[in-house]
């Protein structure tokens, strides 16, 4: 790694239940302008932009290219969009800036999941052939895993309503379930609907810069030490579901074992995946694990990923942290999982 | 600001797909009742087969057959059955380890209750009694006691083999258009056009989407424009569409309404087609109860200079 990059400002929506009157440029507007007020940048002065979402959530198709109309993407601009969580975006941006094509860059993403049915929206993201026409939903294979690690002895009941309620303890202001929330019924045993994560909507962006000019944008900037992401074999029935290799090689790629670090924000909108990822991660008690909720006291699925990588850094700039963590995952049961390590400067 | 407007929006898909060589085997298996795995290169067998390893990346072409019976490896209670799954009445979800497969494969499981499933529970295929090659020519599975069911002894080569599936999809929305585009709605009903202004370039949008894409900033201030308008560019329909009841050719055009920073589009009639032309002046044509213009026609003013309009093309 020739150039180091960081984290020089985070900003995101509050994660609301619906935005019915906004459309999703209007959501993610303010975030935009919130980011580059506090670097003080304009437009102009952004090398590169890039930005996650995906089309299906609203049913609107090239939402994400009206979605640039918030950027001012006049004279034209360097840009890029993946059809997936913005910690993947995120990921392109730090690529483009280790290039030295760029020294800033601008990474967003939003995702308005109020006007689908996002269980079965989620179906379509599967296996065409042998898994998409039987539509299992979002909630039934993460269920599926659940039992898995109950059954191997990793967890059971009380421990995962324990983790809903520690993560909804939090006094993150843009969290949508926050304090005593009911465990609540089955949705699909043995998942109740306290494990399962809000259905809302939400934006996020993020400004990285490198070298001297995250350290002119931001007081502590938040150094990306490695940041790598890996996938499971695509059928489930394949993978042993209580256990995450590729977030363990992700992590290990990124260096996350190389020193401990104090905070992780893990993205596990399931109370079950948060046990499968402190165990690939190897996350003692001693590590802050999700203040700010996580997954499962907002979930704007698409930016959720990134707002653990925001979570993170903000922690670092503020000097609540020297070494965090941060974990995205996309697709059915951990499916696809990326590892970032940040850093700040030794106070 | 105007209440929120919404509308059903359905978004219905059917995706034709070819199957390789492997797939192909598996899915026409299932449609004479029979199940195939594949083999890899350390003796494992896939079910469902893949066409490569999921480990080495290795094409995998090796079919081998295994039982219609297995024992679950995990499983959920789905009390509340979503459109389009296995079963409608309550049913476990199970990935189910086929006697003879190394992996797992997820379906649905026919039992009374939760009682009656457990991770190690013996089941076997239950076959749609209509098969056609595809995953769903196993209806789900039901409980099943006993020994590993006996082999067909297939090879895996059959007549007549599926090359495709089609899969259907349908997904059901709520379409609302936000702040801007409901205001413009809203006053389109009332028969006037309003765009928004951007506070930083001043140019006004029609339709209106809340941000100007320029500058990257709110757009607020609204402002009527129109009602007539100059053609800027336009093109000659010449095939019908369907469920439309409008007779061919006709000319969809680009209309620059007085005042609009850039141009909208709609069509034109009143007009013979073929004397359309760049610069001609229009106005809406509104019919009883529309909520939005019909068409554009010729309001008899002379031509608009090119100058006037070449910005906006
Ligand atoms: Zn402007």
């Amino acid at each position: 790694m020739t150039r180091d990059i960081a984290v020089v400002a985070f900003g995101q929506t509050d994660t609301l239940r619906t935005t019915e009157e906004m459309s999703e440029v209007e959501m993610l507007m303010p975030v935009l302008h919130d980011v580059l007020e506090r670097t003080g940048l304009k437009t102009a002065d952004i090398g590169f932009t890039c930005s996650g979402s995906s089309d299906y959530l609203a049913g609107r198709a090239f939402s994400f290219t009206l979605a640039l109309d918030g950027v001012g993407a006049w004279p034209p601009i360097s840009e890029s969009h993946v059809e997936m969580d913005g910690a993947w975006a995120l990921y392109e941006a730090w690529t483009k800036l280790l290039t030295g094509d760029a020294d800033t860059a601008l990474v967003y993403s939003y995702g308005k999941s109020s006007p689908g049915p996002v269980r079965d929206v989620l179906t379509r993201q599967l296996d065409p052939y042998y898994l998409a026409p039987l539509w299992p939903d979002s909630v039934a294979l993460a269920a599926l895993q659940a039992q898995a690690l109950i059954d191997a002895g990793d967890t059971d009941e009380p421990a995962l309503a324990g983790i809903a309620a520690r993560s909804r303890a939090t006094d993150n202001p843009h969290a949508q379930l926050r304090g005593p929330v009911p465990h609540g019924d089955y949705l699909v045993r043995p998942l109740r609907t306290g494990d399962c994560p809000p259905i809302g909507d939400g934006a996020a962006a993020v400004v990285l810069a490198a070298g001297e000019r995250a350290r002119a944008l931001c007081e502590r900037p938040a150094w990306i030490r490695g940041i790598d992401h890996r996938i499971e074999p695509h059928a489930l029935g394949v993978r042993d579901l209580t256990d995450s290799p590729s977030t363990r090689l992700a992590a290990e790629k990124a260096g996350a074992f190389e020193r401990p670090v104090d905070t992780a924000e893990l993205h596990a909108p399931f109370t079950s995946q948060e046990v499968v990822l402190r165990k690939a991660l190897k996350l003692g008690d001693d590590v802050r694990v999700n203040p700010s909720g996580g997954a499962l006291a907002a979930n704007p699925i698409m930016a959720a990923g990134l707002i653990r990588i925001g979570e993170a850094a903000t922690r670092i700039h503020r000097g609540e942290s020297d070494r965090a963590l941060a974990h995205a995952t996309s697709g059915p049961c951990l499916q696809q999982n990326l590892v970032a390590v940040l850093e700040g400067d030794p106070r | 600001m105007p209440e929120v407007l919404k509308a059903p929006l359905v978004v219905e898909f059917p995706f034709t797909r070819s199957l390789g060589p492997v797939q192909s085997a598996f899915l026409t298996g299932l449609r004479e009742r029979v199940v195939l795995g594949v083999a890899t290169a350390d003796g494992r067998t896939l079910v469902p087969p893949v066409e490569y390893d999921p480990v080495t990346a290795e094409d995998l072409r090796d079919l081998v057959e295994v039982a219609p019976t297995g024992t679950v490896t995990t499983w959920a209670w789905n009390h509340e059955p979503r459109r389009g799954q296995p079963l409608d009445t309550p049913f476990a979800w199970v990935l189910v380890r086929l006697d003879g497969a190394d992996t797992a494969l997820l379906h649905a499981l026919d039992v009374p209750g939760p009682d009656a499933v457990r991770t190690g529970t013996r089941v076997r295929i239950r076959w749609a009694e209509e098969r056609t090659g595809a995953i769903t020519d196993i209806a789900c599975f039901e409980p099943y006691d006993g020994e590993p069911a006996e082999l067909t002894g297939s090879d895996g080569t059959f007549e007549e083999k599926v090359t495709g599936i089609v899969a259907h999809a349908r997904l059901d929305y709520t379409y609302s258009p936000g702040r801007a585009q409901s205001a413009y709605i809203a006053a389109l009903s009332g028969r006037r056009t309003v765009g928004e202004r951007c506070p930083s370039c001043r140019k006004v949008y029609v339709p209106p989407r809340g941000a100007c894409p320029t500058c990257g900033v709110a757009t607020a201030e609204q402002v009527e424009v129109g009602p007539a308008g100059t053609v800027t560019t336009f093109c000659i329909v010449n095939i019908k569409a369907k469920n439309l009841d409008i007779e061919v050719p006709y000319v969809y055009a680009h209309i620059a309404l007085d005042g609009a920073g850039l141009a909208l589009h709609g069509r034109i009639g009143g007009i013979p087609y073929d004397q359309v032309r760049m610069g001609l002046r229009v106005e809406p044509v509104w019919t009883d109860g529309g909520r939005y213009p019909d068409h554009y026609r010729p309001t008899g003013e002379p031509d608009a200079d090119y100058e006037t309009y070449k910005e906006l093309l």
